[in-house]
C-alpha cells in the first residue's frame, strides 16, 4: 500500500466538471473491494498482560475458535513473545491473523526491563518491512505484513488504578503501536466500582501523556458510534469458550454459584463493544494508522539515524539517490584518510623500532669493547706473571745446577779422602 | 479422672476435691485480663486486604486512606502501618492490631521487597526479648506478630516468584496463612484446580505455612469431620465486602453484580466463614502459642548465640541482658580433657588386669 494522501487538496489548475450522464467510475470502490477480497486480508494483534490474565481465552472468544494455547509458567526468567499465525475465513473473506502473546510478563521480581522484548519485537517487524521497501527488486504486494496493527493491553482488575508496570510499558509503546487497553477478568468488579476504575485509569493515562488509540471520528458513517465507544474505554471484558444454557439458548458464559456471567450480554461486560470496535468497524483503520503513523515515524527515525535528510544544508530538496552518492563519497574519503593514517603510523613505528634497535646495537658494541679491553688487560697481567715465574724458574734451576755441582765436587773430594783413608788403612 | 478438654460439673460426692473448676477459674481470669492479637496482612495493592479485614472484624478500620497513583508507585518502597483497635464481645475484650504493608509488590523493581516486613517482625521479637529479660516484667506489651495473611492473586496459574520469596522469607518468623484473594472471579472448578496447584507448589518449594493442629483422637466425629474439611480446603478462597445488600430476604454482607449477588458468608460462595472460624473462633490462641513457643524461641536462641559469639570475640563487651555463660570448651581444655581421659582408661585397664591376676591367684590358692 503506497503512502496515500489523506485529504485531496483542490488543485489550482483543475476545474470541477459536471457529468451529463452515467459514466461508470463509481464502481471503482467495488473494484478495489474485489481485488482486496481476492488478495485476502492480514491482521496482527499483540496481547500484553500478566500470566493467566486471560489473553488466550479472550482471543478464542473474539474469533470464535480455538487457537492452540498452552499455559505458561510463572517462572520465566525474562519476558518472551510467542507469535502464531492462522488463516481464518468468514463468508468469502479470508483473513491471515497473527496473534502475538507475551510470556512471563509481570512475573519477574525486577520488571524494569520487561518492556524491552516487546519494543524490540515491534521494531523488528517495522525493520523487516523497511528493508523490503528499500530493496531494489521488491515484491510488496506479496509481502506478508507482520507489523503489529493493534495492541491489547490487559489491565489487572485491582479496582484501584493502573499498576506501575502498566504505566511504564504503555508509555514506551504508545508511539509504536495502537494501544487498546482492556480490563481483564471484569467479572470481579461491580458496576459502581467499574465506573470509578475506568475514570481513574483514563485520568492516569492522560496525566502521564500516554496516547492510546482513539476510534476515528472523521468518517460520518461511523463517527457517532465511535464517539460513544471512545467514552467507554477501557473496555471491561470477560472471556469464555464454555457454553451455558440460559433460557433456551446456549450462550458463552461463566457459571458461578451466584449467577451466570454472559459474555455477549452488554449489561454484564463490554465484550460485544470490543468485538465491534476492534473487528467489525475499525480493523482497516487500525491497519492504516499503523502504516501511516507508526511505521512512518519509525522509518523517519531510522533513516535520520543513518544520516539521510530530506533537505541538504542549503535547504534544497535532496533525493535519496543524491544522498546515497554523497554518503558513498564521504565514506570513501573517510576510508582513504584512514588508510593514510594507518600507513603513516606504520612508518612511524618502523622508524621508532629501527632507532631502538640501533641504540641497542651501539650499547652492545660498547660493552663488547669494554670486555675486550678488560680481557686484554688481564692477559697482559698474566703474561707479566708468567715472565716473572719463568725468570724465577730459570734462576732456581741455575742455583740448583750450581748446588749440584758443588755437591758433586764435595762428594768426589770426600770420596778421594775416603779412598785415601781406606787405602791408608789397609797399609 | 478429669477429661482433657471439656469441663463437666459434678454432683458433690464424698470424694469430691474440687479442682474440676480450674477451667472456670482460667476463664474468669482471662476475661478479666483481656486478650491481644496482632494480625499482619500482606499482598499487592488492589487484592482486597482492607476489605477482608473489615469483613472479618465487622468494623471499618481504614477510614480515610490515601491510595497512591501508578506513577507514584513505580519506585515505591514498602511501608509498615499499624492500626490498633479495642473491640469487645460478650464481656471479652480484644486488643486487635492490624499491621498493613502498603507498597508490597507495587514497584517495578521488587527485589527484596520483603525486607522491611522481616525487619519489622524481628524488631518486635527483639523488643519482647529485651522486655522479657528486663528486671521489671510487670507490664510487657506483646507486639509480636501472631499471624500473617498472605493474599495470592487469583488471576494467575499459581504461585509467582514474588509470592515464593516472600513466604520463604517469613516462614520461620511468623505463622503464614496464604489466601486466594478476590475469589469471585473463579468458578468452583477453577478454585479447586488453583487450590490443588497452590498446595502442590507450596510442597514443591518447601514453604512452611501454618498447619492446623490435629484434633485429639477422642473428639467426636462431627468435630473431626469439620477439622478434616478445614484442612482440605486450604488455601482459603476469600471474598470481602464493605457493603450490605439484600439477598433472599435477608440483609447480608455481599457484592452486587448484574448477574447475581455474592454473599460473603455463604459457604458455597467462598471460604470466608472457614477463615473466620479458623482465625478467630478456634485457632486464635493456637496461633499465639506457636508464635511464642516456636518462632520466638527460635529467634531468641539465634539472638543469644550471635551475642555470645560476639562476646567471645571481644571480651570487653558487656552482655546487655542477663544470660548464663555458655560453657564452650576451648582447644587447650579439650586436649587436657582428652589426655586425662586416656590416662583414666589406661588405669582402668591396668586395674582390670590386676584384678584378673589376683582372681587367678585366689583360684590357685583355693585349689
Amino acid at each position: 500500500m503506497a503512502s496515500s494522501d489523506v485529504a485531496r487538496q483542490p488543485d489550482k489548475g483543475v476545474r470541477p466538471l459536471s457529468l451529463a450522464g452515467h459514466v461508470g467510475f463509481d464502481s471503482l470502490p467495488d473494484q478495489l473491494v474485489n481485488k482486496s477480497i481476492c488478495q485476502g486480508f492480514c491482521f496482527n494483534i499483540l496481547c500484553i498482560g500478566e500470566t493467566g490474565i486471560g489473553k488466550s481465552t479472550l482471543m478464542d472468544t473474539l474469533f470464535n475458535t480455538n487457537f492452540e494455547n498452552f499455559e505458561s509458567s510463572h517462572f520465566e526468567p525474562q519476558v518472551k513473545l510467542r507469535a502464531q499465525t492462522y488463516d481464518l475465513q468468514e463468508s468469502n473473506v479470508r483473513l491471515r491473523l497473527t496473534v502475538v502473546n507475551t510470556v512471563g510478563f509481570g512475573d519477574q521480581m525486577n520488571k524494569q526491563e520487561s518492556y524491552q522484548p516487546v519494543v524490540d519485537y515491534i521494531d523488528r517487524q517495522f525493520e523487516s518491512y523497511l528493508q523490503e521497501e528499500l530493496k531494489i527488486k521488491r515484491s510488496l504486494h506479496n509481502y506478508h505484513d507482520s507489523r503489529v496493527h493493534a495492541c491489547l493491553y490487559f489491565i489487572s482488575p485491582s479496582g484501584h488504578s493502573l499498576k506501575s508496570l502498566d504505566l511504564v510499558t504503555m508509555k514506551k509503546l504508545d508511539s509504536k503501536v495502537n494501544i487498546i487497553p482492556v480490563i481483564a477478568k471484569a467479572d470481579t468488579i461491580s458496576k459502581s466500582e467499574l465506573h470509578k476504575f475506568k475514570i481513574k485509569i483514563m485520568s492516569e493515562l492522560v496525566s502521564n501523556g500516554v496516547q492510546i488509540y482513539q476510534f476515528p471520528l472523521d468518517d460520518e458513517t461511523v463517527a457517532k458510534v465511535n464517539t460513544t465507544m471512545n467514552g467507554h474505554l477501557p473496555f471491561a471484558v470477560v472471556g469464555s469458550t464454555e457454553e451455558v444454557s440460559v433460557g433456551n439458548k446456549m450462550v458463552k458464559a461463566r457459571q458461578y454459584p451466584w449467577g451466570v456471567v454472559q459474555v455477549e450480554n452488554e449489561n454484564h461486560c463490554d465484550f460485544v463493544k470490543l468485538r465491534e470496535m476492534l473487528i467489525c468497524v475499525n480493523m482497516e483503520d487500525l491497519r492504516e494508522q499503523t502504516h501511516t503513523r507508526h511505521y512512518e515515524l519509525y522509518r523517519r527515525c531510522k533513516l535520520e539515524e543513518m544520516g539521510f535528510k530530506d533537505t541538504d544544508p542549503e535547504c534544497k530538496p535532496v533525493s535519496l539517490q543524491q544522498t546515497y552518492e554523497a554518503k558513498r563519497q564521504e565514506f570513501l574519503v573517510e576510508l582513504q584518510k584512514r588508510e593514510d593514517e594507518m600507513r603513516q603510523m606504520f612508518v612511524q613505528r618502523v622508524k621508532e623500532k629501527e632507532a631502538e634497535l640501533k641504540d641497542a646495537e651501539r650499547e652492545l658494541q660498547g660493552r663488547f669493547e669494554q670486555l675486550k679491553r678488560l680481557h686484554a688487560d688481564e692477559k697482559a697481567a698474566l703474561e707479566e706473571k708468567k715472565r716473572l715465574f719463568e725468570d724465577d724458574q730459570s734462576s732456581f734451576s741455575k742455583r740448583r745446577a750450581a748446588a749440584q755441582l758443588l755437591q758433586a765436587q764435595s762428594l768426589t773430594a770426600n770420596g778421594k779422602k775416603d779412598k785415601d783413608r781406606k787405602n791408608s788403612g789397609f797399609m | 479422672m478429669t477429661t482433657s478438654s471439656r469441663y463437666k460439673s459434678r454432683t458433690p460426692r464424698s470424694d469430691y476435691v474440687g479442682f474440676a473448676t480450674l477451667p472456670n477459674q482460667v476463664h474468669r481470669k482471662s476475661v478479666k485480663k483481656g486478650f491481644d492479637f496482632t494480625l499482619m496482612v500482606a499482598g499487592e495493592s488492589g487484592l482486597g486486604k482492607s476489605t477482608l479485614v473489615n469483613s472479618l472484624f465487622l468494623t471499618d478500620l481504614h477510614k480515610d486512606r490515601k491510595l497512591l497513583n501508578a506513577e507514584e508507585r513505580i519506585s515505591q518502597t514498602v511501608e509498615i502501618t499499624k492500626h490498633t483497635v479495642d473491640i469487645e464481645e460478650k464481656g471479652v475484650k480484644l486488643k486487635l492490631t492490624i499491621v498493613d504493608t502498603p507498597g508490597f509488590g507495587d514497584a517495578v523493581n521488587n527485589t527484596e521487597c520483603w525486607r522491611p516486613v522481616t525487619d519489622y517482625i524481628n524488631l518486635q521479637f527483639e523488643q519482647y526479648f529485651r522486655d522479657e529479660s528486663g528486671l521489671n516484667r510487670k507490664n510487657i506489651q506483646d507486639n509480636r506478630v501472631h499471624c500473617c495473611l498472605y493474599f495470592i492473586p487469583p488471576f494467575g496459574h499459581g504461585l509467582r516468584p514474588v509470592d515464593i520469596e516472600f513466604m520463604k522469607a517469613l516462614q520461620d518468623k511468623v505463622n503464614v496463612v496464604p489466601l486466594i484473594a478476590k475469589a469471585d472471579c473463579l468458578t468452583p472448578l477453577e478454585i479447586k484446580k488453583l487450590k490443588e496447584r497452590l498446595r502442590e507448589e507450596i510442597d514443591k518449594y518447601g514453604i512452611k505455612i501454618y498447619q492446623f493442629p490435629d484434633c485429639d483422637s477422642d473428639e467426636d466425629e462431627e468435630f473431626k469431620q469439620q477439622d478434616r474439611e478445614l484442612k482440605e480446603s486450604t488455601p482459603f478462597a476469600v471474598i470481602g465486602s464493605n457493603t450490605v445488600v439484600e439477598a433472599r430476604g435477608q440483609r447480608v454482607r455481599g457484592r452486587l453484580y448484574p448477574w447475581g449477588i455474592v454473599e460473603v458468608e455463604n459457604p458455597s460462595h467462598c471460604d470466608f466463614v472457614k477463615l473466620r472460624t479458623m482465625l478467630i473462633r478456634t485457632h486464635m490462641h493456637d496461633l499465639k502459642d506457636i508464635t511464642s513457643d516456636c518462632h520466638y524461641e527460635n529467634f531468641r536462641a539465634l539472638c543469644i548465640q550471635t551475642m555470645t559469639s560476639k562476646m567471645n570475640a571481644d571480651k570487653r563487651v558487656e552482655s546487655p541482658i542477663p544470660i548464663l555463660p555458655l560453657s564452650t570448651p576451648d582447644v587447650e581444655t579439650e586436649k587436657l580433657i582428652k589426655m586425662k581421659d586416656d590416662e583414666v582408661s589406661g588405669c582402668l585397664k591396668l586395674n582390670n588386669a590386676l584384678q584378673q591376676v589376683l582372681h587367678n591367684q585366689d583360684a590357685d590358692v583355693n585349689r
